[in-house]
């Protein structure tokens, strides 16, 4: 067996492994070469990958682990979705490590750059093997280790109020990952597996007991917490506000699509369609709560001042979007989920990544970083132009304007919801896109139209944070006109799914 | 490389060029120019193809299997092509001598959007789809925003809301799910002879989607949707001369016509679109009524717009294959007319630094060139021989009185006389009126000789589009056979 029979192991191994060695290395320089080169490495694992479920048509790769034979043994299993995740997580990882470099001097003492590179390493690793195992309890675990680096990571800004914020977090992740393992526990007592595969299988008969009714309960609320789905949405805006800048754009593109990835991972594959959404009024549930994130989340993220957290309850909102497409049951309303957890994943890390560049140029050499209130953003388009038009170009993918991509999602959507004859869904739709606009051009009017404070001089963003934003920027101009990789694989993935779950 | 490909790299080169001479002015309205000049130079070169009956195609990126970004000229978007570049040219000139005169900041920024702006009006001119379409639909509202803006004043800032607010809210919220509607029902986008609506839709469908296009197209003005553009006239003048009286508001028209044409099909609208007649007609009647109390003339122009785009509505409301050939015509009169009228208020405002009407008494003396233009293009609107307006009002009014739309007959008529109404008194009062006391002591003359040269072609243009309007006939022809 050659090295790309491995690529599922070594996708999570090498992130792993990179972290007790950056630790034990006790050194930032050392440590960022480390694990920035073993996300390039997992990255390039991801493209492997993609490339591997793409050559087999429909099919899953799975990897025993060890040689174990699931159900027995732990098994990594790689559809077309997992792989479209792993590309998004690792893709995300290599393009913000390079980009904190600069930023993490400004924002976290030089004594503990060695420990932000390793818990980014541990909090890369879990979201890869969260998405990759096709074993519950390793889901649990992965779980855990990216939730713990993330708490860890998250407290290490250099706010006070990063520790609250992180606190929070802490205790409302910690009741969701509780409230996940009691859903694995029962599911085990009816079943006795552990493998994914298996437990589907295994659950046909038993899928109207209570306990697997409990079951079913308990995941759904406790990984709606880990993404943030309305109104459980309550630990994520200060979690973005407060913590470093990098920190903020790995979260924003990955932490919480792969919980939507885990949610639809049990809903489609797991419990299967028939008792989601003929059974149970899940679906009416997950629509309602979907709408309500698209108005009272985007309509709160007028009315911020600071724009780290204007995006963080933009992020809510979108999330929103992603959740309504899962409640269709349909395969054009998962596409239009699994292409948005994407296209908008790209275009909030390259939002937050710009972000970052901007408090750095606002801020004087040597002095604690400033929030970017909108107060301190007056007239900023003449000293940082590049900045400022990166955020607006993805600002307007936020909006859904055609020739970005988060017009390909909404369109998708409401291609869904029209397939569906749900014809209001289709104007709530339209309609909180035009908060979109409210928000978006807030910041256009303050940094293009308010004059500049007196004496400002033009100070971009050092060019180390420009170019990996602005690979994301382009990025989303690119996955709004050749659509070709994106809705190729997230139609591919969604019919998959369904296929799965019938 | 085809024609094609380039009708769309010449302006974005052009604006990378503009971009790069910014420091040196001259170079800078050089390489407009020369953009200019090559653009309607290579437009012109697929109107042969055009002409016998070709459709010269291109497509770019693959959207959704079978839905691209594509482009293919049909005699409509020739005749929009030909006249948003070819008015270009003469603008170009015009914007000189205006951003010059009037010392204007961040000229650079304002040469590379109207060239951005020119490529995307051709887009839209030549979209093989509705797709297509709706993407540099809202690409133009995008690239125009900073034109209007342009002063970055408050009033500039407030303008620029209502602009954006009204062309985007009315796109995203109604013209979007049209389009999406369409492909879901038909499978395609694709503008069709013919149209692409499966038969025997259900009839109250077709009037729903016919309400979401017409409302969702903001750009065309329908009421109540027109409050941007008379919130767009705090842009420089040849923004609104060449955007806003021919680049952006004539794709909104156009855009109706073609979805009207090439989407509907006339057979498949017989009968649903009598309140679109009524809707336009009232439009056409407000928008007159308010252009009379306007005493701000760029203002008065704006609402005059707003009614005559609504003639182009309301002929393609007639769904007679003749009133399609005269909504056609009058997206190139009225173009003619229009931009001549704002070029003369530039004129003005830049020689005599007056905008209002009522400070125009005597006028006539000191811009005798300028206002004699103002007088040819007011004509023209109004429908006099000999001048190009009259042509196109004469194919609406022949195909109304034929179908037998006596409310679009009567409509068409008073609007003449409202016409004349709130243009003959400005005409008047410049020729006629003494100079007032205050304007005896400031002396002034014509504008700079740019912006009369400009105004003077395009006034000519007006008289020349009557006498040779076969040419013209013989391009949209085919469009009454489809």
């Amino acid at each position: 067996m050659g090295l790309t029979a491995h690529l599922p192991a070594l996708q999570v191994v090498l992130p792993l492994l990179a972290a007790p060695l950056a630790v034990l290395l006790r050194h930032g320089g050392f440590a960022f070469g480390l694990v920035t080169a073993c996300a390039w490495a997992a990255f390039a694992a991801a493209i492997g990958l993609w490339l591997q479920v793409g050559a087999l048509e429909g099919g899953t790769i799975s990897y025993h682990i060890g040689n174990w034979a699931p159900p027995w043994g732990i098994e990594y299993r790689v559809d077309r979705l997992t792989s479209f995740v792993l590309l998004l997580v690792s893709g995300t990882a290599a393009i913000v490590l390079p980009w904190s470099r600069a930023s993490i001097e400004r924002e976290i003492p030089a004594d503990l750059h060695y420990l932000y590179f390793a818990m980014f390493g541990l909090c890369l690793a879990g979201l890869l093997g969260i998405t990759i195992t096709g074993d519950a309890f390793n889901i649990f675990v992965f779980l855990e280790i990216s939730s713990l680096s993330t708490y860890v990571l998250i407290a290490l800004g250099r706010d006070r109020r990063a520790l609250a914020a992180s606190y929070r977090y802490l205790i409302m992740g910690t009741i969701g990952a509780t409230f996940f393992v009691i859903g694995i526990g029962f599911l085990y007592l009816m079943t006795g597996t552990l493998n994914l595969a298996d437990m589907a299988e295994r659950l046909r008969g038993v899928e109207n007991s209570p306990p697997v009714l409990a079951a079913l309960a308990f995941i759904t609320v406790g990984v709606s917490l880990k993404l943030a789905l309305f109104p459980l949405h309550q630990w994520l805006p200060n979690a973005y506000t407060y913590a470093p800048s990098a920190v903020t754009a790995f979260l924003a593109a990955t932490a919480t699509k792969v919980s939507v990835y885990v949610l639809i991972r049990f809903w489609f594959s797991v419990f299967g369609e028939s008792l989601i959404f003929e059974k149970l009024p899940l679906p009416q549930i997950l629509l309602l709560l979907s709408l309500a994130a698209m108005f009272a989340a985007s309509f709160t993220a007028i009315f911020q001042d600071n724009l780290k957290r204007l995006f963080a309850y933009s992020s809510v909102g979108q999330i929103g979007y992603i959740t309504l497409g899962m409640s269709f049951d349909s395969v054009n309303g998962l596409d239009a989920a699994i292409l948005h957890l994407f296209n908008h994943g790209i275009t909030k890390a390259a939002i937050f990544l710009l972000i970052g560049g901007m408090v750095i140029g606002l801020a004087r050499p040597g002095a604690v970083l400033p929030a970017p209130t909108f107060d301190r953003l007056a007239g900023l388009s003449q000293r940082m132009p590049l900045t400022c038009f990166g955020i607006v170009i993805a600002g307007l993918s936020l909006i859904g304007v055609p020739g970005t991509a988060g017009f390909i999602s909404k369109w998708h959507l409401i291609l869904a919801a029209m397939e569906k004859g749900q014809f209001w869904i289709v104007g709530a739709i339209l309609l909180s896109s035009l908060l979109a606009i409210a928000y978006v051009w807030r910041f256009v009017e303050v940094v293009y139209f308010k004059p500049a404070p007196e004496g400002a001089t033009k100070q971009e963003a050092p060019l180390s944070m420009l170019i990996p934003a602005w690979l994301l920027v382009i990025g989303t101009i690119w996955f709004g006109l050749d659509t070709s990789f994106t809705v190729g694989t997230a139609t591919e993935a969604a019919m998959q799914l369904v296929k799965i779950g019938k | 490389m085809t024609a094609l490909h380039l009708v769309f790299l010449i302006p974005l080169l052009g604006a990378a060029g503009i971009a790069l001479a910014g420091k040196w002015p001259n170079l800078r309205e050089g390489v407009t120019l020369t953009t200019a000049v090559v653009l309607f130079g290579t437009v012109l070169q697929l109107l042969g193809p055009v002409q016998a009956g070709q459709q010269p195609a291109l497509s770019l990126f693959e959207f959704l299997p079978g839905l691209s970004i594509a482009f293919r000229v049909e005699p409509l978007g020739m005749l929009f092509g030909l006249i948003a570049s070819g008015l270009w040219i003469v603008n170009s000139v015009y914007s000189i001598g205006y951003m010059r005169g009037n010392d204007e900041k961040n000229q650079t920024r304002f040469y590379v959007c109207f060239a951005l702006s020119l490529a995307a009006a051709l887009a839209i001119a030549f979209a093989a789809n509705l797709l297509t379409l709706f993407l540099f639909y809202e690409v133009l509202t995008l690239l125009t925003y900073p034109l209007v803006t342009h002063a970055g004043t408050d009033k500039a800032r407030a303008g620029g809301r209502t602009y954006l607010g009204i062309l985007m809210g009315t796109s995203i919220l109604f013209l979007l799910p049209a389009v999406i509607y369409v492909w879901h029902v038909t499978g395609t986008t694709d503008f069709t002879a013919g149209g692409t609506l499966p038969d025997g839709m259900d009839s109250g469908a077709v009037a729903v989607l016919l309400a979401l296009f017409m409302f969702g197209i903001g750009k065309a003005a329908l009421m109540p949707f027109h409050r941007w553009l008379p919130a767009a006239m705090v842009a420089p003048t040849p923004v609104s001369a060449l955007l806003h009286a021919v680049a952006v508001v004539k794709a909104g028209v156009f855009s109706v016509v073609k979805v009207v044409v090439y989407v509907f099909g006339l057979d498949a609208l017989a009968g649903a679109t009598d309140w679109l007649v009524a809707i336009s007609g009232f439009t056409i009647v407000a928008a007159s009524v308010v252009a009379l109390h306007a005493d701000n003339l760029k203002r008065r122009l704006a609402y005059s717009t707003v009614s005559q785009l609504s003639y182009i509505v309301l002929a393609a409301a007639l769904i007679a294959p003749l009133s399609i050939v005269g909504a056609a015509l009058h997206i190139a009169t009225h173009a003619f007319a229009k931009i001549t009228l704002f070029f003369t208020a530039g004129a003005i405002y830049t020689a005599a630094h007056k905008t209002e009407v009522s400070q125009l008494d005597g006028i006539g003396r000191r811009m005798p060139w300028t206002m004699a233009a103002f007088t040819i293009g007011a004509l023209s609107l109004i429908g006099i021989p000999p001048l190009a307006g009259f042509v196109s009002k004469w194919f609406i009014l022949t195909s109304a009185a034929e179908g037998g739309h006596f409310l679009a007959v009567a409509v068409l008529i008073l609007s003449t006389l409202l016409n004349a109404a709130y243009f003959l008194p400005i005409v008047h009062a410049a020729y006629f009126k003494p100079l007032s006391a205050e304007d005896e002591h400031h002396p002034h003359g014509e504008a700079p000789l740019p912006m009369l040269l400009a105004l003077l072609t395009t006034a000519a243009g007006t008289i020349a589009l009557f006498f040779y309007s076969t040419p013209l006939l013989r391009l949209v022809q085919p469009l009454a056979a489809t």
